[in-house]
């Protein structure tokens, strides 16, 4: 066991993938003689040489493009995603090609690739910097849309993102790079459409994902001591939801609360807010709530950013709240 | 009518190509012209469906390119690529299956007539939206440099023919991708058809350097303008362009002047280019062209080109009768082919 810390977590796996299959590559800015804006690709460039870590020019659309072509044509290609928002520029290739491209040739071709890298709300880093666009891509159909939180999973997930032979956007948090995490000597993958269950309880089930992982788990510390026992489910998948592992939670807790860092409308939440009213209605006591970040651009100033996002103590007293109304 | 550009002067000398190798481009533009005109047909008569763009006029220039290539080379093209499809190999039945949405077609009935795809042909589509298909052909001829120079595969010596339009030069992801294909020498060919018109927009009033050829020259890439209506010029141009790629010399951008003879899809009323343009450029026809030109050459008498007319008839009327006659795919079948492990 070794303490790794997330971005290397990271690189381990892309590294661990790379010399396996010939046929991975990494593409992006930065990424090769810099080694990526987070060092997600440090010195790989030295190890596989300027073709397999390609540093693009800045142009966004075409190089995601690019790696549709080369993964048509039996390469799995990487893209580092500077910072997440830029993919926007990308939103054509990503969406008309990546994601509909096999349905559209009727199965001719498959896309194995990934497109990656840092998201979420940052510190003070302005609006553009700080976007989350998993709810944005969530509607292009044949997207799998992965967001990892510990440099356990994220290591494990990564591996499994590079070889699954569809198109997945993987969502790293810019605030999470750092995190630290004894990682197994042994080589090992996490399934990407598994749901993990952080804490097991039988009060109230809350769902979360990325960054906002932590907060419930801060969280759920001031609840413990209130007696409060919640269930505490890291999505993983956010597309396709894991409903096995939904499902079991809302027939045991018969409440939910989904905290996440996407905005509130059209978000995330919101899509498994209506899924589980489809599904689960019956098993509810009470309606959903969601903890959501407001609808505004994310400000500058470190308080309003702060105001932005769900914090802990919300988390706890929104908890507390439902548990209160027992039936 | 929109001043005309002075069309650059080839000419194909005398027996430069070997009779069959003649017949076969004469035997592709023909495929080509009376694929498009079936459609025509089969779309007045309510049997197609959606927005269908044909390719009548342009055919020297599928004909001329993909007939350079090889079979393990690549195709990219764009929303009007029934031609360019036929062109690649992939059979007319296949293709005419496809426009009708059935299941037999080369996309499965998913794709319809702005989505061809068969990566038995390497047919890499089929792009609907304009100038997405560029990074995508730049993104195939990537992997071939990756296979040669990466992974040490000395036969992987693949090209990709990129097809667009004029219009679609105007759109950012041609100008990123030249960047690209210069920078890493990439196999590829940019071809850019221009037929003078997108949709409703002429050339001129769109573009700000109405000669893309020379658009070439600021990346360190040759660009070559060539008479998009004459299939041996366009050839020259092509084969030339596939041995530089070939070669590892990287990328070359060729403008093809060309016409489309019918409206810019089934749809438009086509009331905006004049009689006189468009009677000029019809006396051109690239096909009744080199018709003449394999006369005068004694590489085919007019026994031949019947022959081949007739042979191409059935070959069209049996491919409407397969797309007429296949299966729909089947309603279980919705969601097949969202993921590949479906
Ligand atoms: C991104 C995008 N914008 C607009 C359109 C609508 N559209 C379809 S064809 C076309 C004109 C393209 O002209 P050109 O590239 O010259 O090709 P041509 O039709 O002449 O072959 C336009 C604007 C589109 N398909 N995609």
């Amino acid at each position: 066991m070794a303490e790794t810390l997330l971005f290397n977590a990271l690189r381990e796996a892309i590294d661990e993938e790379m010399g396996r299959d010939d046929t991975v590559f990494v593409l992006g800015e930065d990424v090769g003689v810099y080694g990526g804006s987070y060092k997600v690709t440090k010195d790989l460039y030295n190890k596989y040489g300027e073709l397999r870590v390609l540093d693009t020019p800045i142009a966004e659309n075409s190089f995601t493009g690019m790696a549709v072509g080369a993964a048509m044509t039996g390469l799995r290609p990487i893209i580092e995603g500077m910072n997440m928002g830029f993919l926007l520029l990308a939103f054509n290739q990503i969406a008309n090609n990546a994601g509909m491209l096999r349905y559209t040739s009727g199965g001719n071709y498959k896309i194995p690739m990934v497109i990656r890298g840092p998201g979420g709300v940052g510190r003070q880093l302005g609006a553009e910097h700080s976007q989350r666009l998993e709810a944005y891509f969530q509607a292009v159909p044949g997207l799998k849309i992965v967001a990892c939180s510990t440099p356990y999973n994220a290591k494990g997930l990564l591996k499994a993102a590079i070889r699954d032979d569809n198109p997945v956007l993987f969502f790293e948090h810019v605030l999470l790079y750092n995190l630290k995490e004894e990682l197994p000597n042994h080589e090992y993958v996490v399934p990407l459409d598994k749901a993990e269950i952080v804490r097991p309880g039988k009060d109230v089930t809350i769902l979360t994902y990325s960054r906002m992982r932590h907060h419930v788990t801060q969280a759920v510390k001031g609840l413990e001591k209130k007696g409060i026992d919640p269930e505490v489910i890291d999505l993983i998948s956010l597309k396709p939801l894991d409903f096995d592992t939904i499902g079991a939670s809302i027939k045991k807790t018969h409440r939910v609360i989904i905290v996440e860092e996407c905005m509130k409308t059209g978000g995330i939440g919101a899509e498994i807010i209506a899924s589980i009213n489809d599904r689960y209605f019956d098993e509810l006591d009470a309606p959903v709530v969601r903890l959501s970040s407001q609808d505004i651009p994310t400000p500058y100033n470190g308080k309003l950013e702060t105001l932005t996002i769900v914090q802990p103590k919300q988390i706890e007293a929104a908890v507390e709240n439902m548990v209160a109304l027992k039936v | 009518m929109v001043q005309e550009r002075t069309l650059p002067q080839f000419h194909a000398p005398a027996a430069q190509i070997a009779p069959e190798e003649g017949l076969r481009l004469y035997e592709d533009m023909i495929l080509g012209r009376f694929f498009e005109d079936k459609c025509a047909e089969m779309y007045y008569r309510g049997k197609m469906f959606g927005f269908v763009h044909l390719y009548n006029g342009q055919e020297a220039v599928s004909s001329g390119v993909i007939k350079s290539l090889r079979s393990d080379d690549y195709v990219c093209s764009t929303y009007r690529d029934h031609v360019h499809a036929l062109s690649a190999g992939v059979p007319a039945k296949n293709v005419m299956a496809e426009l009708f949405g059935k299941e037999t077609g080369c996309s499965k009935g998913r794709g319809g007539s702005m989505h061809l795809f068969s990566s038995e042909h390497n047919m890499l589509g089929g792009f609907a939206f304009i100038g997405e298909g560029i990074p995508v052909a730049l993104g195939a001829a990537f992997q071939s440099r990756y296979r040669r120079d990466a992974l040490g595969d000395s036969n992987a010596d693949q090209v990709t023919a990129c097809f667009f339009g004029d219009g679609t030069s105007n759109n950012g992801q041609f100008f990123e991708c030249l960047n690209m294909a210069a920078l890493w020498k990439l196999p590829i060919l940019f071809v850019v058809e221009n037929n003078k018109w997108a949709i409703g927009m002429a050339h001129e009033r769109a573009t700000s350097q109405p000669e893309i050829y020379k658009k070439a020259a600021v990346f360190g890439m040759p660009g070559v303008e060539v008479d998009g209506m004459d299939v041996m010029a366009v050839r020259e141009v092509a084969q030339q362009a596939v041995a530089r790629a070939r070669a590892g010399e990287g990328p070359t951008l060729i403008e093809a002047l060309t016409y489309r003879f019918r409206g810019h899809s089934l749809a438009d009323p086509d009331e905006l280019r004049s009689k006189a343009e468009k009677e000029a450029w019809l006396a051109r026809d690239p096909i009744k062209r080199f018709e003449g030109y394999l006369l005068e050459q004694n590489l085919a008498d007019e026994g031949t080109l019947k022959e081949v007319r007739d042979r191409i008839q059935t070959r069209i009327d049996d491919a409407l009768t397969f797309a007429e006659e296949s299966p729909e795919p089947s309603p279980d079948d919705l969601y097949k082919y969202i993921f590949a492990d479906e």
